[in-house]
């Protein structure tokens, strides 16, 4: 087993604090030198059902979930003791243990709470744990906690045993908690710590597991943070004050923590009736002079397609977050997919444009938010942070400076009375359509500015923003909106959102966008190590599309590996369309099974397919050949 | 200063102001009751003392969205029965604008019927006018939320088995805190009555009764009408929630019978619009946002000064 990284996994029922002392847990290591990153399981059921988070920590930077893990904690699923439900459940209680065994690794430790688990439920237990070699340690933690306080703080006795075996320094626990937990509840939370700690290590041989915690030094100040916060903190650096959404998983992450933080600020948030009031909210602040976002995930993006039109028709700058999660309909709630692309791209009627941006790392949703409302409010054009369940919920942790940025609140084109003045009018009326405008874009005014006033519509419009149905103006009005999209091409040129890791020159590539982004690059890494050269090029820019640099790229290499997470291999479609050719180059390896790549699981999907042309074994990743095999 | 001077200003403003200067190549039918409605608004705004500059009329789709071109103001013509999220969010962003969303009956009680009733139970500070036609015009002449039963159309080439919709009701019911209805055929009644609903702070539902000569020439022209607040024979309080109720259930059984009843049928004035709610709770800037942007002055907070110390 080997002792680089520890990759701990706690395990037991929704609504047992698993989020909250694995978030606890991961933000300790993240303070002692480490490099952590999370992964989130979860069932859509708020109390009971089978949920687990993984931390894993090492003394290198982390991209990504590992390939298994090798710590379980399991606590057992307090909300599962009605027998009734067994027939709809299955044994829910023994979930925590007997779910999570699949992916131990060989030589892994399993703590399990003995006071709600029995072992002797699970068949082939004792012979899987003496085949893998596994050291297991059952304790009671229920009694444990409910001799020193509350039965629910199972999970820092759980913790303090996690230490005792690992060697994990207890003050890094006890600092944390102390920062975290009121005083009422850490008088105790402190002394079940303790006492687990000290149990475990007098009645246990705990330097038997191979397992220790990697020493590790950060050279400047860290923070442990999720794709959505770095979202919504993009957004508010780059002066958004004006939020409107409705719930739905996973888009609510963003939705709150702008809600919590707007009002501070002087902003506003709004839950509103439904999506499509959301948007076309967002849509209304923003043509009154705000810097407006609204966003959903794929059910309810759905519902905003008609302002989103709208919002390009009438060019009025907007930005919408899609957290895309299992489709179609409702999907499944609480897994990550990649499959809204096509949906993103391509919804809401006519000759259709707009920007779509997809971070694949918290770092860069941070970035793209920040450049997804510059586009937007300086082309006057909807923009779209494309993002997924995975990116949304995991943290891991980046260097403070990377968000020690001044604000910008700037409107790019929209005037000022005096600006006003001197622009085009027609008999009193503002020009707000004007047709020469270099890069497409037709400064604005804001209502309540005088001598600006003019007319929006999601109608075709003439100059003054009158309806208009004369084919010349149609012709000068379509060819001006689709100008705009040409001079974004060009500033995002300078400022590429492209990714590029590996080796300069190499033999393949694997083409990628979005939250696998990470997952790709440890692949990558592994796959040079084994004597395969590979590199990646990972797409933040879908929409417009950076066609000569992807065209560089698969121009360099003699095959192509497309990673997605889709049924459908929407991202390789998009590349073939955008590149006009190429169908024989590139190669597909899917998964759609509701949970993300595994490192594992692309270098294998790379070797077997790609290298050694064989099959790929199991259905848990598809591979496509390319188009012209 | 001010951004936004246009807002506040006081001066004498005339009627004609509100006429644009390019005449609309458009597109209501000759004696259509949409322009009572253009009338009365453009009547209503300078005796309030909105100018043009300081006005935001939002429109979805119908007729009734060509409002815009005849009605020189800030205007957005939006999609179908999202006039009012659109609306409301200007409203938020700049309280000091004076925002009128307007659409017809298909477009405000169909289409945009969630809109409809959650604007009025927030009580957004604005205006909303319907016109009501009891059909659908621009799309000629199909069955909508308010015809008759019975009325028959292409769409109901049987006659229509559904109940028409109880706007007045329903804005009362949902929470609007001003209903009125009034008709194109007496601008005069109908320009006092926007003036109210346009001076009152929150929400103000005008259901305007309009004619339709095209597609609904068997609807009656909402005369004889009686105007509730003028009229001896209706001794009513339109502060009284019971009163109203009554009424509006009177007039909206035999809307197609007799008499029709207009006027404001309900008014609150002691209760705070949803911009004061949520300034009191902390949730609404006491300057308007929109003016933000363009202070050179503001200090704008970052997220790594507010917020980092929770991610340590």
């Amino acid at each position: 087993m080997a002792d680089d990284e520890l990759i701990w996994r706690i395990a037991g029922g929704s609504g047992d604090g698993i989020a909250s002392t694995s978030q606890n847990f991961a933000k300790a290591l993240m303070r002692a030198g480490l490099h952590v990153f999370t992964h989130r399981h979860y069932p859509s059921r708020i109390r009971g059902g089978h949920t687990y988070v993984e931390v894993r920590a090492s003394a290198d930077p982390v991209k990504s979930r590992g390939d298994g893990y090798n710590f379980l904690l399991a606590l057992g699923d307090s909300f599962a003791r009605n027998p009734q439900e067994e027939a709809y459940y299955g044994n829910e209680e023994v979930k925590p243990l007997s779910e999570n065994l699949d992916e131990l690794r060989e030589g892994g430790v399993i703590i399990y709470d003995e006071g709600l688990l029995d072992a002797s439920d699970i068949p082939d237990f004792e012979e899987r744990a003496e085949e893998n070699d596994w050291h297991v340690f059952p304790l009671d933690l229920r009694g444990l906690a409910r001799e020193q306080g509350r039965e629910v703080m199972r999970n820092t006795a759980g913790v303090g045993a996690t230490c005792a075996i690992t060697g994990i320094e207890l003050e890094w626990i006890e600092e944390l908690m102390t920062d975290a937990m009121p005083d009422k509840i850490l008088e105790p939370n402190l002394e079940i710590l303790e006492t687990a700690y000290e149990q475990v290590s007098e009645e246990y041989d705990v330097d038997a597991p191979d397992i220790s915690v990697p020493e590790g030094e950060h050279e400047e100040e860290q923070l442990l943070m999720s794709g959505s916060d770095a979202i919504a903190y993009g957004a508010i650096d780059e002066g958004c004050r004006f939020i409107a959404g409705y719930p739905m998983t996973p888009w609510t992450e963003v939705f709150t923590i702008m809600t919590q933080n707007l009002p501070e600020l002087g902003g506003i948030s709004e839950q509103v009736e439904d999506e499509i009031a959301a948007a076309a909210l967002a849509v209304g602040a923003s043509h009154a002079g705000t810097k407006a976002m609204s966003g959903s995930s794929g059910g309810g993006f759905a519902l905003m397609s008609e302002p989103l039109g709208l919002a390009e028709m009438s060019e009025t700058p907007v930005v919408l977050v899609e957290a895309m999660r299992a489709g179609p309909s409702t999907g499944m709630p609480t897994k990550p997919e990649q499959a809204d692309l096509e949906h993103v791209l391509y919804t809401s009627q006519g000759d259709s444009h707009r920007v779509v941006l997809a971070p694949g790392t918290v770092q860069e949703a941070y970035d793209h938010s920040r450049t997804a409302f510059r586009l937007a409010y300086d082309y006057q054009i909807p923009s779209i942070v494309l993002y997924d369940q995975k990116l949304s919920g995991e943290l891991t942790n980046v260097p403070a400076s990377h968000f020690d940025r001044d604000p910008n609140p700037s409107m790019g084109k929209t005037l000022t009375e005096q600006e006003i003045a001197n622009e085009p009018h027609t008999e009193g009326k503002f020009h707000r359509f004007q047709h020469d405008v270099e890069d497409g874009v037709s400064p604005r005014s804001i209502p309540g500015q005088k001598g600006g006033r003019h007319l929006v519509t999601g109608n075709e419009h003439n100059p003054e923003g009158h309806i208009s149905e004369d084919p010349d103006n149609r012709i000068a009005q379509v060819n001006r909106r689709f100008q705009k999209m040409d001079a974004i091409r060009a500033d995002l040129d300078e400022r590429s959102l492209l990714r590029r890791y590996g080796p300069e020159d190499t033999e393949y590539g694997i083409l990628t966008f979005g939250s696998q982004q990470g997952t790709v690059e440890e692949a990558v890494d592994r796959l040079n190590e084994n004597g395969t050269s590979v590199r990646m090029l990972s797409v933040g820019e879908l929409a417009p599309f950076p066609v000569d640099d992807v065209e560089a790229f698969v121009e360099s290499v003699d095959e192509v590996l497309v990673v997605e997470m889709n049924a459908s291999a929407q991202f390789r479609g998009l590349t073939q369309k955008e590149l006009g050719r190429y169908g024989e180059k590139l190669h597909s390896l899917l998964k759609y099974n509701g949970n993300p790549f595994e490192p594992a699981e692309i270098v294998e999907g790379f070797e077997t397919s790609i290298v050694e042309d064989g099959e790929l074994p199991g259905p848990e990743t598809k591979f496509v050949p390319a188009a012209g095999d | 200063m001010s951004a936004f001077s246009a807002i506040g200003e006081e001066r004498d403003i005339d009627r004609d102001e509100y006429t644009p200067a390019i005449e609309p190549q458009a597109t209501w039918c000759p004696g259509c009751g949409d322009f009572g409605v253009l009338k009365s608004l453009k009547q209503a705004l300078p005796e309030i003392g909105r100018t043009p500059d300081e006005t935001l009329l939002v429109t979805g789709i119908g007729c009734s969205g060509k409002l815009n071109s005849y009605l020189d103001s800030y205007g957005f013509h939006t999609i179908h029965g999202r006039s009012l999220p659109v609306a409301r969010a200007a409203a938020l962003a700049n309280p000091e604008l004076e925002v009128i969303a307007a659409g017809g009956d298909g477009d405000g009680y169909g289409i945009g019927g969630n809109h409809f009733m959650h604007t009025a139970r927030e009580n957004h500070d604005m205006t909303y006018i319907v016109f009501n036609n009891e059909i659908f015009g621009l799309t000629k002449g199909q069955t909508s939320p308010t015809s008759p039963k019975g009325h028959k159309s292409k769409t109901q080439p049987h006659g229509s088995a559904k109940t028409p919709i109880r706007p007045l009701s329903l804005a009362l019911t949902s929470g609007a805190s001003f209903v009125a209805r009034t008709a194109a055929v007496n601008p005069n009644q109908a320009r006092d009555i926007l003036v109210e609903a346009m001076e009152h702070d929150g929400f103000a539902h005008v259901d305007f009764l309009t004619q339709c000569p095209t597609w609904n020439k068997d609807a009656r022209q909402y005369v004889p009408y009686t105007d509730i607040n003028d009229s001896e024979d209706y001794d009513f309080d339109p502060t009284n929630r019971a009163d109203a109720q009554e009424l509006m259930r009177q007039t909206e059984d035999k809307l197609y019978e007799g008499e029709v009843l207009t006027g404001i049928y309900y008014r609150e004035d002691d209760r705070p619009s949803y911009q004061e709610e949520k300034r009191e709770l902390g949730e609404l800037p006491e300057e308007p946002l929109a003016e933000r942007y363009f202070d050179d002055d503001y200090e704008w907070e970052r997220s790594y000064d507010n917020f980092i110390d929770k991610h340590r």
